[in-house]
């Protein structure tokens, strides 16, 4: 990724908080690396035939990392590619993604790895970070060949969808987590107590007669795996926690000094179970179902959960607890969502909303500090992923030129249409969202840029 | 007195009887209590029709209208058939097995294909709930009755329970009803609960704690304004039971044992059943109305079921009426004449 020619970013605000960086700046970009960011040039140091892009208003930050997205190739192409789910990421500004081992076949195995990186080396428009399985074909009876995925490339073993029941099996993969460095990232859930439920356990699902999961399904397995971890000094990754319940189990886990780590996922972040009565709100939780109700764009596992539970998730991210934000990106095809609520796939398309959904929720009303989303997407990832990737999600001289521009302000709607992602389930379609990605770089190279980005050749 | 069919007649002709805006029935929650009593005032006049010698009258000639089953039924399939064929619709059944839905057709291709042959209500039975919903979201055209959604809502079947109810009681504000059995699972509790409550009758629920909707009782109590705030729960049958007016018996499903939500048939039947010992504690005008099909021995011992007090073949014969007044209020009210 170092064949393109230089490029200059001129005159955005550059905020990147690996190093504390937040002002008035210009980055260049030199061999597909990070020459400078900083004080606005003069123009002096600008490198013959460079381009230059006009960052005049816009939000210059390292390129995302996105922890836990589902590109679904091999296997289920219908609903992803690695050339469509990476040129989603790229709109979405991200710039590294780590693609789930739930394909078909799975990625448990070397071969399966080498397959993923190549695929994505030739059609991939970001960076794709393969993670591995824990157990052979994710089916929680033996454990994957975890030391040979680790040389493969792997960055962390997942059954993602499927979590290891089996306690014994589940110590097992966390102790062999001490070789290979790597976390096991663990989707937390309770088999008998999801036991077939489609909604989080609560009023909105009682009212709607829908099968709930109690927040419980995902706190008792955070409860056993921190324990699991204490046990063998394994790195532990909580996936996509949803409940206040598990984010205090995690900060207790944090305060023994145990190798605990989490992430959270934009629509958890900002979206209530409500949703699903379909009234937005109008009303008041005892309104007369809307025409919306039964929303299946927002079935989703772990599922959205009450307001209380949103609410501790903002305070942890708030607070530094919540390590990074992950999209669980899950695309699906569209008749796997037009049908009843109990039919639907799990599932959020949301890479090409996430950066929209967390300023207009979180930022654009006081309740996270902008820099605080930009490091969880950044820095907070990056520094899950180990020393190997120190190159990500930082715009230090040296560093891979992934970058993200933002236009902060910018008010858009969600066109599901216009969405590179084969998904385009998203309760978002249609809403309108205030800030979003208008231009990413990878490696130098410009992956995506909106129509009102300019690019000129420097003079 | 006028027949309440001159009643309504005048009612809609002053003006004085709300609007039916309604195109879809899909529950109770959203029915104002004036659109319950117009029903309710409708399903009278329709009562009437059912006693004439003649059962016909031609409201809904031309009219067509589909009972689109996905889940065994006797009585409300053929009710709604029989309520459509008494209004001279043109009725067609489809049932999920010996149609294109066993070829694994989606439920939107079925409702898409219904209505492009031009039916006017869809009457849909589903084993999921929201499919109603799912439906009328998805059609253009024609009307969607709820006959029954997964554990969500049954609105005819309450309607019948409160017309019923009605009929031997008059005003149901201030009477104290008590339903009994699994009501976490019951669509019909799930309706009548907002049917009943609009009617101001006091409810108690009763049943095994593992079939309590505990989330839609207790949870967001704290939000003003909750709609089953009044409502009581009261594990112990023989204190429910205390003084009813009013004993509902909800059918328990046999497959509830095998999924863990009770120890045994055996035990909830002395626990939970609605028998003459209990029966005695109640109100000595007590009436006992159970959905069907029943578990007799399980929910309600047979000599209750037969008793004088149940109403359970009133409710068939209510529930006609009921489903007759819905078809004709959503084709447009026309002339009742024979």
């Amino acid at each position: 990724m170092g064949k393109h020619p230089p490029l200059l970013i001129r005159g955005g605000r550059i905020l990147d908080p690996s190093q504390g960086l937040d002002g008035a700046g210009d980055l260049l970009i030199q061999d597909g690396k990070v020459a400078w960011a900083g004080a606005p040039s003069d123009g002096s140091g600008t490198p013959p035939g460079c381009r230059v892009l006009d960052a005049a208003g816009l939000l210059v930050v390292p390129g995302f990392i996105d922890l836990h997205c589902h590109l679904r190739e091999p296997g289920a192409e219908e609903k992803e590619t690695i050339a469509t789910g990476t040129l989603a990421a790229a709109r979405g500004g991200f710039t590294t993604v780590c693609a789930m081992p739930n394909t078909d076949p799975s990625t448990d195995t070397a071969g399966a790895v080498e397959f993923l990186l190549r695929l994505a080396s030739e059609q991939g428009h970001v960076r794709v970070l393969p993670v591995g399985c824990v157990t052979r074909g994710r089916k929680g009876k033996e454990l994957a060949d975890l030391a040979e995925l680790a040389q493969a490339g792997v960055v962390g073993f997942s059954d993602d969808g499927d979590p290891v029941a089996d306690s014994f099996l589940m110590r097992m993969a966390l102790s062999y987590s001490t070789v290979t460095g790597l976390p096991v990232i663990d989707h937390l859930q309770d088999a008998r107590l999801f036991g077939g439920g489609v909604a989080h356990e609560g009023w909105a699902a009682s009212r709607l007669g829908l099968k709930g999961i109690p927040a419980e399904a995902e706190e008792v397995m955070a409860a056993r795996d921190i324990e699991l971890c204490a046990l063998t000094g394994g790195r532990l990754h909580l996936a996509h926690i949803s409940t206040k319940g598990s984010l205090e189990m995690a900060r207790r886990a944090r305060e023994r000094g145990l190798p605990v780590t989490c992430e959270a996922a934009p629509h958890h972040l900002a979206l209530t179970d409500d949703w699903l009565l379909g009234t937005r709100g109008e009303g008041g939780p005892f309104a007369p179902l809307g025409p919306l109700a039964y929303d299946t764009a927002a079935k989703v596992n772990p599922p959205l959960r009450p307001q209380a539970d949103v609410d501790a998730l903002v305070h942890g991210l708030r607070d530094g607890l919540i390590d990074a934000i992950a999209t669980d990106h899950a695309p699906h095809s569209a008749v796997e969502k037009a049908c009843t609520f109990d039919e639907a796939a799990f599932g959020i398309s949301g890479l090409e909303t996430a950066l929209g959904l967390l300023l207009t929720a979180l930022v654009h009303t006081g309740k996270v500090p902008l820099v605080t989303v930009i490091e969880k997407l950044t820095a907070g990832p990056a520094r899950l992923l180990g020393p190997k990737y120190a190159h990500l999600g930082t715009l230090r001289p040296g560093a891979a030129g992934d970058v993200a521009i933002i236009a902060p302000d910018e008010e858009w709607t969600v066109n599901t249409a216009q969405f590179a992602s084969k998904g385009k389930n998203t309760p978002l379609a249609g809403a309108t969202l205030r800030g979003r990605v208008v231009a990413t770089v990878v490696g130098g190279k410009l992956v995506f840029q909106k129509g009102a980005v300019s690019i000129t050749a420097s003079r | 007195m006028r027949s309440s069919r001159a009643l309504l007649g005048e009612a809609l002709r002053e003006g004085k009887a709300p609007a039916w805006q309604r195109r879809h029935v899909l529950d109770l929650d959203d029915f104002s209590l004036q659109e319950l009593e117009l029903v309710l005032h409708t399903a009278r006049a329709m009562k009437d029709v059912l006693r004439r010698d003649v059962k016909k009258v031609p409201s809904l000639r031309g009219k067509t209208v589909v009972t689109l089953f996905y889940e065994p039924s006797t009585r409300t399939r053929v009710s709604f058939e029989t309520a459509g064929k008494i209004m001279s619709a043109d009725v067609i059944n489809v049932t999920n097995s010996g149609s294109s839905i066993e070829k694994g057709e989606s439920l939107l291709d079925t409702l898409l294909t219904v209505q492009a042959m031009a039916m006017d209500i869809i009457v849909l039975r589903h084993p999921h709930s929201g499919a109603p919903y799912f439906a009328a979201r998805n059609l253009g055209r024609s009307s969607v009755i709820n006959a029954g959604d997964g554990t969500h809502a049954h609105p005819t079947q309450a309607l019948l329970d409160v017309f019923t109810l009605q009929e031997h009681l008059g005003s149901l504000d201030g009477k104290r009803v008590v339903i009994v059995g699994d009501i976490s699972h019951s669509r019909v509790a799930r309706s009548d609960l907002w049917a009943l409550t609009r009617l101001g009758a006091r409810l108690v629920l009763c049943g095994p704690p593992t079939l309590m909707p505990w989330d839609l009782l207790k949870g967001r109590r704290d939000t003003p304004g909750h709609p089953f705030a009044s409502v009581e729960v009261e594990t112990d049958l023989d204190k429910a039971i205390e003084g009813a007016e009013v004993i509902i018996a909800l059918r328990l499903q046999k497959e509830r044992q095998g999924a863990g939500l009770l120890p045994s048939l055996r035990e909830y039947a002395r626990l939970w059943q609605v028998d003459p010992e209990r029966l005695a504690r109640a109100s000595p005008n007590v009436r006992v109305m159970h959905p069907g099909p029943m578990n007799e021995g399980v929910e309600i011992s047979p000599e209750v079921a037969h008793s004088a007090q149940a109403l359970v073949q009133e409710q068939v014969t209510n529930g006609l009426a009921v489903r007759m007044a819905l078809l004709y209020l959503l084709c447009g009210p026309r002339e009742l004449g024979a």
